[in-house]
């Protein structure tokens, strides 16, 4: 499934990206494969997304979580 | 006395490094400028206890060598080409492992490098152990825990950097040292864009991707069985605040309430300060007047210089507690949920999430609200928050305002409880407000450029504000506000005063003309002495200038007057009112009465109308909302955009605009 695709509060595992696609700031926050990344909240409309990844508190875009392939926990 | 020693602090935003650099260095520290661009450059000093100066250099926060934006590039330039002699990285426990990447980068360029983990007070409540021994030995460095908060560590720090010269300088993941800086120079240059080539730019992406997964690699073998957290002593005060303040409709209630405190306070606060800005002022130039002899260069001080410098004092108090808000916002870490909060709804208009900053601060002055413009990682929305800021209602434009709106608004309650002149007032603001997200929405449509929406915020843990910190930002941002403005204001009033007090040949004969006109009339001399100063006002050059425009500006409403204010407050709006008064009193110096009750008074030459009547202050309304007149800001937007095309864009587009509302509204009215 995809990062876009977590429900509130759900814990998935990152298994791939396109490194193209995603800024290379999220992987030097720890976005990488095997790392553990938990969907804290999803802002009013729909977006941003807001993950704790690799310990960090990070927000990101809808688009740039649909980029990120992950197995849900 | 040996030199100083020199070094550079580094690390990851929000750990607690300009903490650290206002414990150390405490008020011997000053910003400046890194050359041609306009990320601020903190310098500073200290003694160590042997008496031993050293030099601080603040980085500007970045999470790795790898820069994506201008800020971060300036920490990179700097290491590579500057070599100070001893790196201090900071850390913050929490996140020990995202900033130990930054740490093992640093440490490959071959500097004596310093690893201090900050904020150990909080180790504890957050179940973080670390094994510093251990640590130290597989980083090849020296650690200091330290916490700026309780003052902790502070000397164990120092006694570390007077023992500097012991540090390792061996790499940690990298072969050897220049093969890694020369690595990191050539990047460097494709990221930002001076090399244009797509294959080699994605070709160093994915060099730079595979780096950072081999160096976490790395820091996951060093970190094992030296650093844990016990996530069950933990306790989650950030996700329950943050259930809250990002909450659907709690979190937008909070930060609209926020908004309105700050404005509340912008005004009301601001105004005794303002007042005794305002009479000091006065004060000072009636002593100085007595204190020199008459003639020309007690004309210059009198009415060039001290009004201009208090016409930029006198925004002091509102700048300075706009800024102590938003010190206060970022420092505890709320401000990046209201960029979360706000990502969408900006988004609709062609911005970002973080454009709100840019437009919460344009309303007490655009240049500070264009520099913080610089996160903003994609470049289309951060070219349009650049280009709609300067519409939002800056501290310059007040004093146009309240003087207009004094004009043509009568003094009245209405509803029942609003002073209608308040009333228009705020009807400004939101006019302001709507300019910008209009035009955003149109920008957006109309700007043709290729944007991936990279958009990465870290949410920093909340923590309680640091009033120090508070106090060190507002002071600083004030003093680059005063200095920068009062320049340029500076240098405007002596130039007009001189075109006002200069003039071609008619203007040097002028007595004579006028003598010879009246000369058998009667007429007594008082009366000759003004008609003789308005001939000369008209001559100058400056009312050449008014002069010329007129037939340009007459169906806007405005006469040859209105006109050199306009041409003059091009430097700045504020000068818009200074000119008035000066050409209405140099007509008639001795009439004592305020600046409104002359412009009430004004009438036209010809047909000896009223000048301000409603049709005309709704016109000068409409052209101070929408015109860019500063050049402070044009200067601004050039260094920021690197663009003279966007800079001319933007000048003449809001130009073309205010001339258009303002016929209109002068159209409408009349």
């Amino acid at each position: 499934m995809l990062l876009s695709q977590l429900k509130k509060g759900e814990k998935a595992v990152i298994k791939k990206f396109d490194i193209q696609s995603i800024p290379l700031k999220l992987v030097e926050l720890g976005c990488l494969p095997e790392n553990e990344v938990e969907l804290l909240q999803i802002a009013p409309l729909g977006c941003p997304y807001y993950f704790i990844i690799n310990d960090t508190r990070v927000a990101i875009r809808k688009e740039t979580a649909k980029q990120i392939e992950v197995e849900k926990l | 006395m040996s030199n100083p020693i020199y070094i550079a602090l580094a690390g990851n935003p929000n750990t607690g490094k300009t903490s650290l650099f206002n414990t150390l260095t405490g008020l011997h520290q000053k910003t400046g400028n890194y050359p041609g661009i306009t990320v601020d450059k903190k310098q500073g000093s200290f003694s160590l206890e042997n008496g031993q100066k050293v030099s601080v250099i603040d980085l500007p926060g970045t999470y790795s060598l790898n820069p994506t934006s201008v800020d971060e590039s300036v920490a990179t330039k700097h290491l590579l080409e500057k070599k100070p002699d001893l790196v201090v990285v900071v850390a913050e426990a929490e996140n020990l492992k995202r900033n130990l990447l930054l740490f093992t980068q640093i440490k490959d360029l071959g500097l004596p490098t310093l690893l201090v983990i900050n904020m150990e007070d909080q180790m504890q409540k957050k179940g973080i152990s670390i094994d510093v021994e251990s640590l130290e030995k597989q980083l090849e460095t020296k650690i200091i825990l330290t916490s700026t908060r309780k003052n902790k560590g502070i000397s164990e720090l120092k006694n570390a950097i007077s023992q500097y010269e012991n540090l390792s300088r061996k790499t940690l993941y990298s072969e050897d040292v220049s093969s890694y800086k020369k690595w990191l120079s050539d990047t460097y240059r494709v990221g930002f864009q001076e090399i244009q080539d797509k294959e080699q730019q994605s070709k160093t992406k994915k060099e730079q991707h595979q780096e950072t997964v081999k160096r976490y690699q790395f820091i996951g073998k060093v970190l094992k069985g030296n650093y844990a957290i016990d996530k069950s002593k933990a306790t989650d005060f950030d996700s329950k605040l943050d259930r809250i303040l990002t909450h659907k409709i709690f979190g937008y209630l909070i930060f609209f309430g926020l908004l309105l405190l700050m404005f509340q306070a912008i005004f009301t606060w601001s105004a005794p300060f303002m007042d005794f800005i305002d009479e000091s002022f006065a004060g000072i130039s009636e002593y100085v007047t007595g204190l020199l002899p008459e003639g020309k260069l007690n004309n210059l001080i009198n009415e060039g210089v001290i009004p201009g410098i208090g016409g930029v004092v006198i925004f002091v108090p509102q700048i300075a507690i706009l800024f102590l808000f938003i010190a206060f916002l970022e420092e505890t870490g709320y401000m990046s949920r209201v960029v979360f909060l706000m990502d969408k709804i900006m988004r609709r208009f062609g911005l970002s999430g973080k454009s709100v900053v840019p437009l919460i601060s344009g309303n007490a002055c655009a240049i500070p609200a264009i520099m913080a413009t610089r996160n903003i990682e994609d470049w289309k929305e951060r070219l349009i928050t650049i280009l709609v800021t300067p519409f939002t209602v800056c501290s310059a434009r007040l004093p146009v305002y309240t003087i207009l709106i004094a004009l043509i608004i009568p003094e009245k309650i209405v509803f029942g409880f609003i002073n209608a002149q308040a009333l228009a007032l705020l009807g400004m603001y939101l006019l302001g407000i709507v300019f910008a997200l209009v035009s955003s929405v149109i920008l957006s449509k109309i700007i043709k450029m290729k944007s991936k929406s990279y958009f990465v915020v870290e949410m920093p843990s909340y923590k309680m504000p640091l009033f120090r910190n508070i106090f060190y930002t507002v002071v600083e941002k004030t003093k680059s506000f005063v200095f920068n403005a009062g320049k340029i204001i500076l240098a405007v009033s002596i130039i007009l005063w001189f075109l006002a007090s200069h003039g071609g040949k008619t203007f040097d004969s002028a007595e004579e003309i006028i003598s010879v006109k009246f000369e058998n009339t009667e007429i007594s001399e008082e009366e000759l002495k003004t008609e003789i100063a308005s001939f000369q006002i008209e001559n100058s050059y400056i009312g050449i200038m008014g002069k010329t425009i007129e037939p340009v500006i007459k169906p806007l409403g405005y006469d040859w007057k209105i006109g050199i204010a306009i041409i003059t407050s091009f430097a700045a709006r504020e000068v818009f009112v200074g000119t008035l008064a000066t050409i209405y009193s140099v007509e008639d110096p001795e009439d004592e009465s305020t600046i409104k009750s002359r412009m009430e008074a004004a009438t036209f030459a010809d047909s000896g109308e009223k000048v301000f009547t409603l049709a005309t202050g709704v016109s000068l309304l409409m052209f101070y909302a929408v015109a860019l007149q500063c050049v402070a800001t044009v200067a601004i937007v050039r260094r920021e955009t690197n663009s003279w095309k966007w800079t001319i864009i933007q000048l003449v587009g809001m130009a073309i605009l205010a001339y258009l509302f303002a016929f209109f509204g002068y159209t409408l009215f009349k």
